[in-house]
């Protein structure tokens, strides 16, 4: 592979992990108890497929074959998807869906970050957009953490709960794999092992903060970034897909 | 789920700057930090503003309506408090 074929499909994964996780915070529209919460996640899930356009649309760019977003978003097969275990995972109760995000945000917005400084143009200048937004969603899920954990006695167990059960997709988000380390090399793109050690030191703050514990080391799943995907990827993808090809070219 | 209903925040934006902060309306929060969010997410989706105030209603200290009379009858007979010999130039806004 050329770097510039390693480059597409690095940010084709970095528009898988947006429009995955911002799918699911969608299946949540419509289900908040409060109205100002229930605008704030639509919110979110709607910048999160807004990057996944960006990404998307660039990548088709670069890959120069003629697909379009939609092509990437909603006629590829389950196996090509490459994000992220962790975007994937189902919303569960409200405790589940803030430590996903808490998890991610953190994670997303170090990565991000690094990205404004590579030394593909287009692609810092994503990066740039996009970390705005997810500083906000940070702030957002982390707050919401540290209430839950440093709540009522049912909130701070199950919020713990969460974490213990979500824990082991963490690690695949710094395995640097070959893609990674192309992109790191040719690109100047987000060194993981950095990435990493911030993440500890940041979700440390937020876990002390909420009054909850570190999980113990655990089994880490992985394989989401090789298109192997947990068994509840299937569904929410033939949902995603299932009107554009129902019909195809479909616009309203 | 809590029964509990979270206590409501009136909202102020200022749309841009040099502009004084209006009403916009009111959110529904747990607390100051969350009703600062709920404000942003709820009322500045559109580019609305620049800067935002909460404050708790029940903080906000009303006139009474059965007072209106008193409160506010006195000022309708008294043109001489309106400054309307002034001529307004012409391209001056926001006055």
């Amino acid at each position: 592979m050329t770097p510039e074929q390693h480059l597409t499909a690095y940010i084709l994964r970095l528009g898988d992990n947006a429009l995955v996780l911002g799918q699911r915070m969608l299946e949540l529209v419509a289900a908040y108890p409060e109205l100002e919460e229930e605008l704030a996640n639509a919110n979110f899930a709607l910048d999160y497929i807004g990057q996944a356009r960006m990404f998307y649309s660039y990548a088709g760019e670069l890959e120069g074959a003629g697909r379009s977003e939609d092509d990437f978003a909603y006629f590829r097969p389950e196996h090509e998807f490459k994000n992220l275990l962790l975007v994937e995972q189902p919303n569960g109760h409200f405790g589940d869906t803030i430590v996903r995000q808490v998890l991610f945000d953190v994670y997303y917005l170090g990565l991000l970050e690094a990205l404004t400084r590579c030394s593909d143009q287009r692609l810092a200048e994503i990066a740039a957009r996009a970390e705005k937004e997810v500083r906000y969603h940070l702030r957002h899920s982390a707050q919401w953490l540290v209430r839950l954990g440093d709540g009522t006695e049912e909130s701070h167990r199950k919020a713990q709960r969460s974490l213990d059960g979500l824990w082991r997709f963490t690690g695949e988000m710094f395995a640097a794999d070959a893609l990674d380390e192309a992109v790191l090399a040719s690109f100047g793109g987000p060194n993981l092992a950095d990435i990493a050690a911030d993440w500890q030191k940041d979700i440390s703050t937020i876990v002390d903060e909420a009054t909850l514990s570190i999980p113990q080391e655990t089994h880490m799943a992985s394989g989401g970034k090789q298109g192997m995907h947990t068994e509840h990827f299937g569904y929410l993808v033939a949902e995603m897909q299932s009107l554009p090809r129902t019909y195809p070219g479909a616009t309203w | 789920m809590s029964e509990q209903v979270w206590p409501l925040y009136e909202v102020f934006i200022r749309t841009r700057g040099g502009l004084s902060h209006r009403h916009a309306g009111s959110v529904h929060a747990a607390d100051d930090q969350m009703a600062l969010d709920h404000a942003r997410d709820t009322y500045t989706r559109r580019s609305e503003g620049v800067s935002l105030w909460v404050v708790r209603s029940d903080r906000i200290v009303a006139s009474d309506p059965a007072e209106t009379a008193a409160f506010f009858e006195p000022a309708e007979d008294k043109i001489y408090r309106h400054p309307t010999f002034y001529d307004i130039p012409d391209g001056v806004e926001n006055l």
